[in-house]
């Protein structure tokens, strides 16, 4: 079980009221394929990956970077129990994605610079310690199924 | 994964507009990392202070960015310019290897918020090829 503290829930809820979805997402997804590039190995039926412009401007890693967000807001609304909420993502990605799980945290990186970037001097340490005690979590329930 | 022409070029190009800020990024990173991974608060069971903004935060990491700035003029040999500064984490400091990476990342997470037009995802790739470079330099002594 985790323990939430009333500040870290809190905090956790402004950061995504206060970014703006269809920007963080697909910046997070595009810095990821760009600056750990193996993490392309997934995304194989996405057309033009071909460098830095190409990722920025693909259309279906946009949408996916939504995706991406979307399925992080589930675990912002089920902050007690995000272990049972990504059960059945966590099998998509191991059996069907078959996704190293060691990818997740990368990905994990690049949103909390995409947010830092968003929020700046808002993203203060303290909202940054929340901030990535909420991606430990999502990384771990995620990394659940693999076996 | 070593640093080609243009990531050098890019680090460069980067250094060059957060440089004048180095000793509050360095504050700023050491402090958040002591904060955001507690786990790194294990080597500095010596200080009477870890929160952010505290004296000995600040003034550490000042140091620990000149080393980085250090590692940018030696950037063309990172291996063989950095050999003290390994000796120095191996022999005396003993640092776990993977707590470089989290100092890294927190480092750059504090560049985005600082300077988020110039931390392209160009400019990331670059210093994070860069600083896992340094990385790979404050390593070569410990075994």
């Amino acid at each position: 079980m985790v323990a939430w503290t009333d500040l870290e829930r809190v905090t956790i809820k402004d950061i995504f009221s206060k970014i703006d979805y269809e920007v963080v997402g697909p910046a997070a997804i595009s810095r990821c394929l760009i600056v750990y590039p193996w993490t392309q190995r997934y995304f194989a039926g996405f057309g033009n990956l071909y460098n830095a412009a190409a990722i920025t401007s693909n259309p279906k890693v946009a949408a996916h970077g939504k995706v991406v967000m979307q399925g992080l807001e589930k675990a912002v609304k089920n902050m007690d129990n995000i272990k049972a909420t990504f059960t059945e993502l966590s099998t998509l990605h191991s059996e069907k994605l078959q996704v190293d799980p060691d990818n997740f945290m990368l990905l994990g990186d690049c949103l909390a610079i995409v947010v830092a970037a968003q929020l700046g001097k808002d993203f203060t340490p303290v909202v940054h310690a929340a901030f990535q005690k909420f991606l430990a979590v999502v990384v771990s329930s995620l990394r659940r199924q693999y076996y | 994964m070593s640093l080609t022409e243009k990531d050098k070029a890019a680090v460069k190009a980067l250094w060059a507009k957060i440089s004048k800020s180095v000793d509050a990024i360095g504050a700023e990173a050491l402090g958040r990392m002591l904060l955001v991974y507690p786990q790194t608060k294990t080597y500095f069971s010596h200080w009477p202070d870890l929160t952010p903004g505290s004296a000995p935060v600040v003034s550490h990491g000042k140091q620990i960015m000149g080393g980085v700035t250090e590692a940018v003029s030696k950037i063309d040999n990172l291996r063989g310019g950095l050999l003290e500064l390994s000796e120095l984490h191996a022999f005396k400091l003993r640092v776990d290897p993977s707590n470089f990476k989290i100092l890294a990342q927190t480092i750059m997470v504090v560049v985005a918020a600082m300077f988020p037009n110039d931390f392209t995802p160009e400019a990331h790739v670059a210093f994070d090829k860069f600083l896992a470079a340094v990385a790979l330099g404050l390593s070569e002594r410990y075994r």
